[in-house]
Order: C-alpha cells, then structure tokens, then sequence
C-alpha cells in the first residue's frame, strides 16, 4: 500500500513533528481550498454589476459600528463585500503564480539540460543570459517588460516567466554537469542511446528534486511580484483584480480611514506566501542530502 | 590584479552594450510616444514634423545608431513631458532616493546582523524560532502594504509621522540632503523602515546560516578554549568568517532596495527617480525609462563588481582572476 509507506516514510515522521510543516501546509491547503471553492461560498459575485448595490457601500468590517452581517470584511466603494472579493482575488493571484512558475519551470529545465548536456556555445550563450539577468532585480525586468507590453494577465505571465526561468536553467545545468560525468550515463552512451532519449530518461529525473523546493518557493515570489506590479497599475486589468490590485484600489480610500478595502488582501496575501516559505523551508531541509 | 581589471571592465561594458540593446528595442517596439509630444487637435502634417523632430521616421537601427552615439557623448535626449534633458531629470532625484536606500540599508543590518548572530549562536533555541518566524513572515510581506499600514497607522489614524514627500532639506555640496534636517529625519523614517524589511529578513537569515556553519567548525572551538570571551568568539572568530555569502547577498540586496525604492517612493509620494520611473511609465516618457534602466544597470554592474573587491579583503584565500 502506497499510503502505508508514505505515513511510515521519514519525509512524514519529520513532517509530524515539524510545526512550521504543519502550518505551511494548511495554510496552503486553505488556499487551494478557497481558490477552488471560493465562488461557493460567498453569496455575492463581486464581478456581477447586478449583484452589487451602492447603498451598500464602504461599510466597515463586521466587529465595528455600522457593520453589517452580510459583509464580514466590509465592503469597498462599490458596495462590493471585501471577503468575496478576496476569495475571487486569490484565485488570480494563485492562478498567475501557479501558471507562471510551471512555465518558467519548464523552459529553464529545458534550457539547463540543453545548456548542461551539449556544452559549447549554446551553453555560453544560455549561461551569460542568465549572468546578465540575475544581476538585475527580478522585479525591475519585470517592470520594464510590463511598462513595455501593457497590463493583461497573459503579459504578467509572460513577465513573470521571463524572469523566472533563470534560476531553474543555473540549476539544472548544474546538477546536469555533475550527472553526466557518473557511470549511468557513461553506459547509456555507450549502449548507444540518443542524446534525447539520455537527456529524457536518465538525466532528468536525477536533477528534478532541487526544483521541487525552488518552484514552491516561487509561487510566492511570483505571487508577491504579480501584486506589486498590479499595485503599481502596471500588472492585470481592473476587469480582473488580483490580491494585489485589491490593495491598490484600497489605498486610494486609506486617508478617508476606511482601511479595511486594503488591509485585508495584503493580510490574505502574507498568509499565502507566508504558507508557501514555511512549506518550502521544511521542503528544503528535508530534500537537502547535506543537511541531513 | 590588473588583466583581471580589464577583463572585468569589457564584461562590464558589453552587459551594458546588451542592456542598452534590450531597452532600446522594448522601447521601439510599443507604443508611439509622438502623441505625448503633438497636442490633441495636431494636424497629420503637426504630427509628421513632430516624428522627424524626434527622429522616430528613420529606421530602427539608424534610430539606435544615434541613440548610442548620443550616449556616449553624454547627451540622453529630452524627457517628452519635462523638456528637459532627461539625465538632468533623475540626477536630480536621485539624492532623494540614495538616501532612502542608505537610511533603509544601515536600518536592516544594524537590526539583522546582530539577531542573525544571535540565533545562529543560539539556533535551538525559543527565541531563535522566534526571530526565525519573524524573518520568514518579514519575507512574506508585500512591501507596499507594509508601507500602507504604516501610514495608516503613524500618519492617518496617530498622526506622528507624515505620510508623504520629503520635508525640509539642506544644501551640502550642491545636492539637496533631508538627512541633514530634523523634518527631512521625520519623512524619512517611514519609508526607510517600509523598504528596509525584506532585506533586513534576508541579511538575518543569511547571517544565521553563515553561523550556524561557521559555529561547528575547529577554529571556533579553539577560540572558545583558549579563553577568548563569547562575544570576541561570536564577532570576531565567527562573524567575519560567517560575512562572505552575507556580502554576496549584500550586494544583490543593494540592486533589490534600488528597485523597491520605486514602489516606496510611489506609496510615500517621496520625490525620488523610481516615483519619476513609475510617472514616466505611465506617461510613456520613453527617455527618462531609457535614461533610468541604463544609470540603474550601471549602478548594478558597479555594485557585482565591488562586492567581488570586497570578497578578497574579506577572504584573503579568494583570488580574483
């Protein structure tokens, strides 16, 4: 039984005894939760015109005077409930984080390997792309590479891959270098095998577990840049508000005192990253040979 | 020492050949920054003059041709909203927002290098964890809502702080500095502790591990038998061996505080060249974004290149090559 062993494994035992694992995780599992049934449990569509009603708006959270019980979170200028409107956020922010890192994940892994089993120039070239990149902030390319293409949610994505692939290319090319040397590989060349077919079935798995640790962590880079960019107006489209667009629009009303509008989608999106970075710390140490 | 100098400077010159390449072609390639120059009733004859005064009818190449000829000799072209020169433009600003970085720097490694050497030393301990879940949570935190609580906070709801600008400043050296006077103090303390967060988490964790395998190493024991007081042992022995990857991160974090500074400055409105980075975004004042991405890839390639400097003085066994 699969699940037998997995609850007998080491990976579980520490887990169990790990308290940074366990909150990482559920607050992880909360998420997945909400971003998946978020629509089901709140009453109100934040993106339905019709269900929204100025009479309703700018009531502040619930536990304050004037509260109102359908509102837990209060309501924004457009009478739109603040909760509902950070379940739908989150699924945005999720989504492009989720989306963006599985891209960068790809195409960096493939570039490593590139880069890593062939050599020459197609690995300098790779190689000191990823110099010149690094050693610029990734929220500064990202900027730039929004200024440039426009707001849009398929152009956060593409930003965000563009920065993001780099640090998966380093690795991989890495752990690639290290992993052709060993006697495997030297026997599949030597039994004859394409270079695809070495790169596809015995490479690849080998330098797949250092990616594991480094894409949950950057789903919560992405998800931190995605909301900066959308603060600064330059990430996804008011049809299409994110966590971080939530806390631009709020900040317009944070000098009137109505503070709620933005307070609580930023606590929503320290939450998430916060779960992330927990999970992924346990994640690190426990895949990490040396450490052990 | 010398040919690696050189080698060091055609490296430099070539990324900044490249960046300039890539921001040039980005820019060329959206939008057409002619309707921000011609008002809205210009005629097609008004808005063709308009283009061969900027020079945007001759091709891409020729186009970037002048744009790097112009370069070197110091002339990088007018900001379409200001005209004015465009590098007159962020040099102006950019006192405003080194002293952000630098008042934000000194706040993150005055409160992290000693908490990092303190639960590296003490890692299993309580109050170990506790820094350590702080410092995750501090790398958790959208930047910009940080800054916003904060204003809401000390500016609107106590009112002990300003919420925006940067106050009073005074002349030193012909440059206008507010950390010479109490008012620009009170501005800047907001923004500066907003935009110090993250790399303060950072530089913690990254001095932590710096101890922590520093700590178990033969020269710590023997500073600790021969009778040298913790304190000599923590910063003298281990701190100094513990600073490399701290360093390396140091510098990365400079070029972070840099970029961040352009949201911080755009929530605290502070006067600054990443709020005329954002502003320039907006209005597609293509010079000034050009101008900006090339002084801050200069500023970065600097930086990488001093901290290799400083490795070598810090590490003696670090040979440059």
């Amino acid at each position: 039984m699969p699940m037998t062993r997995f609850l007998s494994s080491e990976f579980f035992h520490n887990y169990k005894r790990s308290a940074s694992a366990i909150i990482g995780s559920t607050l992880m599992l909360l998420f997945a939760f909400a971003v998946i049934a978020g629509p089901f449990l709140v009453a109100q569509n934040p993106y339905d015109i019709a269900a929204l009603d100025l009479m309703d708006s700018y009531k502040p959270p619930i536990w304050l005077e004037g509260g109102d019980p359908r509102f837990p979170l209060g309501t924004d200028g457009q009478g739109r409930d603040v909760w509902a409107s950070i379940l739908y956020g989150a699924r945005i922010s999720v989504f492009i984080g989720l989306v963006a890192m599985v891209a960068s994940c790809t195409i960096g892994t493939l570039l490593g390997l590139i880069a890593g089993f062939y050599g020459g120039i197609i690995d300098s070239v790779i190689m000191r792309i990823a110099d010149i990149q690094l050693s610029f902030p990734s929220i500064l390319i990202a900027l730039f590479l929004m200024s440039a293409v426009g707001t849009g949610v398929d152009k956060v994505l593409i930003a965000l891959t563009a920065v993001g692939w780099v640090v998966y290319a380093r690795t991989v090319r890495g752990s690639t270098l290290s992993e052709i040397e060993k006697e495997y590989v030297q026997a599949a060349r030597v039994a004859g095998l394409p270079n695809s077919k070495i790169i596809r079935k015995h490479v690849l798995p080998n330098v797949l577990t250092p990616l594991i640790v480094i894409g949950t962590i950057q789903v919560g880079t992405f998800v931190l840049i995605e909301a900066s960019l959308s603060f600064l107006g330059v990430g996804v489209p008011i049809t299409q508000p994110s966590l971080g667009l939530l806390i631009k629009n709020g900040f317009d009303v944070l000098f009137s005192g109505l503070w709620w509008t933005s307070v609580f989608p930023g606590f929503a999106i320290m939450m998430l990253v916060f779960g992330i970075n927990l999970f992924g710390d346990f994640l690190r140490d426990e895949l990490n040979p040396r450490l052990k | 020492m010398l040919g690696y100098l050189l080698k060091r400077l055609i490296q430099m010159t070539l990324v900044l050949w490249v960046v300039s390449v890539i921001v040039f072609m980005m820019m060329s390639f959206t939008g057409d920054p002619v309707f921000m120059v011609v008002p809205i009733d210009a005629t097609d004859a008004e808005i063709a003059q308009a283009r061969r005064l900027l020079g945007l009818d001759q091709s891409i190449l020729v186009q970037y041709w002048k744009f790097l000829t112009n370069l070197l000799q110091g002339d990088f072209g007018y900001s379409y909203v200001f005209r004015q020169p465009a590098m007159t433009l962020i040099l102006e600003r950019m006192p405003a927002t080194v002293e952000m970085v630098l008042v934000a720097m000194v706040l993150a490694i005055v409160v992290a290098i000693p908490l990092g050497v303190y639960s590296g030393a003490n890692h299993n301990g309580r109050m170990s964890r506790t820094i350590m879940a702080g410092s995750l949570l501090g790398i958790s935190l959208p930047g910009f809502w940080v800054g916003m609580v904060l204003i809401y906070v000390f500016a609107v709801s106590w009112g002990i702080f300003p919420s925006s600008g940067r106050g009073d400043t005074a002349e030193f050296l012909g440059l206008r500095i507010s950390l010479l006077t109490w008012d620009g103090w009170h501005h800047i303390i907001l923004p500066a502790v907003t935009l110090s967060l993250g790399t303060m988490a950072i530089l913690l964790r990254m001095t932590r591990a710096g101890m922590m395998e520093v700590g178990r190493q033969d020269f710590m024991k023997f500073a600790r038998a021969k009778g040298a007081t913790r304190r000599d042992v923590l910063y003298k022995h281990g701190l100094k061996n513990a600073l490399i990857p701290v360093v390396t991160i140091f510098g990365l974090q400079l070029g972070d505080l840099i970029a961040f500074a352009t949201i911080t400055e755009t929530i605290f409105s502070w006067p600054g060249m990443g709020k005329l980075l954002i502003d320039s975004i907006y209005r597609a004042d293509r010079p000034v974004i050009v101008v900006y991405l090339m002084l801050v890839a200069l500023i970065f390639v600097v930086i990488n290149f001093l901290v290799d400097i400083v490795y070598t003085l810090i590490d003696p066994r670090i040979t440059l090559k």
